[in-house]
């Protein structure tokens, strides 16, 4: 079993929204004064391929598009127990949309071949786009499962629970196929000191458009068929009430009394 | 290149009746026809969709085209893309609504990416620019921290809604409209995937989406037992329980309980956050609320940037006593 997972690097989500801004100029956001992350999905996908790996054997490549990616942060597959790390990294890739980005990932799985699976996040924290792997998989023509919460392999065909609304779907699918993994999955595994490592000594391989046989305009910014007008930070009128009491207990009995007065029990 | 015009909605069929958030869609869509004097088509998908298509023209399409067959009962990917790129290269919508659920997901993406244009998907206000006449597609993007508005180069514009971020309009069982029939025409062995289970996982009492009043608990909550207390406050107050994602992915509670973006969208009256911190992707689940309150230790959490009325404190000491207080207030 050979897998793609596809991850990126991304502001850290788990930031206090207080620490979110947006630099008007260039219209890109940051989490001030914390580090970028990989994306928590794309976690859940590396932590999806490893089960599958553990059950099944096999390798495991993570390819990661963007620009300024820190080796410390986009190596994490790798101290998870990836194998090898691919980076599409160029100045060129820089600014894409779902369409962009599904497109260069795509054509970088075509490179390196030899694969069984490819497996991304439902959605990443910073888009929340939620559509790369079902484009890869339109681009490829390969079949798609969304939102998986446990991946089975038996004999070329996986068998994937899928996140529903109320529950979930069993769906088999032959493979190859693009599969999107959900948080039910289960949690990412830690690094060990042992895969922390080995990922020291591996050197991630950079690919440039031309190494996957890509014009520069066909991806990143130039790529687009979206356009952004504009980003904003919504406004919060933010004024809480508090409760008080002498003892927690007295609070929690004013709060019921205050929810009383302004009558919406 | 084909001449694009008109708004079209993707109507969901469940149990015969028409999905809630397709009357949505028909909402936004019948405001969008208005503002660029196009007409609004329903498309109709789905096994045994008469009915639904009755209430897509009460609920205000101009025109709905239907595609009825058996083997669109249970949706796929691939059995959905393929009708709806039939139908679409036929009608040629300049706009495409779908909802931001199970089906809208996961078939926006791919059916754009099928016909060569765009989608953006849970979108919660949508517009047509004046100037350029293209839509303003209007979505939270890090996990709510932002909103952007995106236009789309191509056609058709391909959007989802979020639940209840668009408001239907009053039906009216006596408008006309015309009903146009499309054959599926689907080759049942271009389906890739096999649905081979659907397993439901019922929540006893009230239905979180349904109900005004919900107690959700946080991480904060510590175990699964602690939710035993909001479930005592939720039957006094006739609401649900839900929860942040963590209770869920602690096995403390379903995972169809978890409210957020990757979760349930809810808007009931009241919303009564217990030791949630109030993450922008928690918050883009509940910020409908008409009230929100919240019981959390941290004086500086995010909730309390959002909610009416709050404590500062431990909840173990705190929640019992505001139940106590509820109870003598509803009895009294
Ligand atoms: C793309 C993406 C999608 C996501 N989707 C969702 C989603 O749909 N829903 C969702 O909820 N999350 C979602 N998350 C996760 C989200 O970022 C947060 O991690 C999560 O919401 C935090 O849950 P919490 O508030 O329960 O936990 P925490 O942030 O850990 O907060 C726990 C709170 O409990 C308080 N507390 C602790 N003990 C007590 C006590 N004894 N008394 C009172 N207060 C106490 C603490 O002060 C703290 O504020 C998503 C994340 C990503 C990246
Ligand atoms: N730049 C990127 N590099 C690698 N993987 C990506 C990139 N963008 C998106 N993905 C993958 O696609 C998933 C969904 O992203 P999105 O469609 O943007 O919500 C992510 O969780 C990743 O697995």
């Amino acid at each position: 079993m050979n897998i793609i997972v596809c991850v990126k690097q991304v502001i850290d989500p788990e930031a206090p929204p207080a620490s979110f801004q947006i630099d008007s100029a260039s219209n890109k956001a940051e989490m001030k004064g914390a580090p970028p992350v990989i994306d928590p999905y794309g976690e859940y996908a590396v932590e999806a391929a490893l089960k599958i790996k553990d059950a099944n054997g096999g390798k495991i490549t993570a390819i990661t598009m963007g620009i300024k990616l820190l080796r410390e942060v986009v190596k994490k597959p790798l101290s998870m127990g990836a194998d090898e790390l691919v980076l599409l990294e160029d100045e060129s890739y820089d600014g894409a949309d779902s369409h962009s980005t599904a497109y260069a990932l795509a054509m970088a799985t075509k490179k390196v071949a030899d694969y069984n699976l490819i497996l991304c996040g439902r959605e990443a924290s910073d888009t929340n786009a939620g559509q790369t792997g079902s484009g890869i998989a339109e681009i490829l023509g390969l079949p798609c499962v969304t939102l998986a919460r446990k991946i089975d392999i038996n004999n070329g065909t996986a068998r994937v629970e899928k996140v529903t609304a109320d529950g979930y779907e069993v769906v088999e699918v032959t493979l190859p196929a693009v599969i999107t993994v959900s948080n039910e999955i289960g949690e990412p595994r830690y690094p060990t000191i042992k895969g922390i490592m080995a990922a020291k000594k591996i050197d991630p391989v950079v690919w440039k458009p031309s190494d996957i046989g890509v014009e520069s305009n066909q991806v990143g910014n130039a790529g687009r068929k979206t356009a952004v007008n504009k980003l904003f930070q919504p406004v919060h009128e933010g004024k809480c009430e508090m409760a008080e009491g002498d003892s927690p207990e007295e609070a929690g009995a004013n709060l019921a009394m205050k929810i009383r007065e302004a009558k919406i029990l | 290149m084909a001449d694009y015009k008109g708004i079209a909605v993707f109507c969901e069929v469940k149990e015969g009746k028409l999905a809630p958030i397709s009357t949505e869609g028909l909402g936004i869509g019948k405001k969008l026809a208005g503002d660029s004097g196009q007409e609004l088509c329903a498309i109709v998908v789905g096994s045994g969709v008469a009915e639904a298509t009755k209430e897509a023209i009460a609920y205000g399409a101009d025109k709905a085209y239907v595609v009825d067959d058996e083997l669109l009962k249970t949706y796929r990917t691939d059995s959905y893309v393929a009708v709806m790129k039939k139908v679409i290269d036929q009608i040629t919508p300049q706009v495409l609504i779908l909802g931001q659920n199970d089906i809208g997901r996961d078939l926006a993406p791919s059916l754009a990416f099928k016909l060569g244009t765009t989608a953006t998907l849970d979108c919660v206000e949508l517009a047509i620019d004046p100037d350029s006449k293209r839509l303003l597609q209007t979505k939270p993007i890090y996990g709510g921290n932002a909103l952007a508005v995106y236009t789309s180069n191509t056609d058709p514009q391909i959007v989802t809604i979020r639940t209840k971020a668009m408001t239907p309009l009053a039906p009216d069982a006596s408008r006309q409209g015309e009903i146009v029939n499309i054959d599926a025409g689907i080759d049942a062995s271009a389906i890739r995937t096999k649905v081979v289970d659907t397993v439901v996982e019922e929540v006893a009492g009230i239905k979180l989406e349904d109900a005004e009043v919900v107690v959700a608990g946080g991480r904060g909550m510590g175990s699964a037992e602690a939710f035993a207390q909001l479930e005592e406050l939720a039957k006094l107050l006739k609401g649900a329980v839900g929860a942040s994602r963590p209770p869920c992915d602690n096995g403390w509670l379903p995972d169809t309980v978890q409210i957020g973006l990757t979760g349930k969208i809810i808007a009931p009256e009241l919303y009564i956050a217990v030791a949630i911190s109030g993450s922008s992707q928690h918050l883009s689940g509940c910020s409908g609320s008409k009230n929100i309150i919240a019981i959390n230790k941290d004086p500086e959490a995010n909730i309390f940037r959002q909610a009416r009325y709050g404590v500062v404190g431990d909840w173990k000491k705190v929640l019992p006593a505001f139940t106590a207080k509820i109870k003598e207030l509803l009895a009294s």
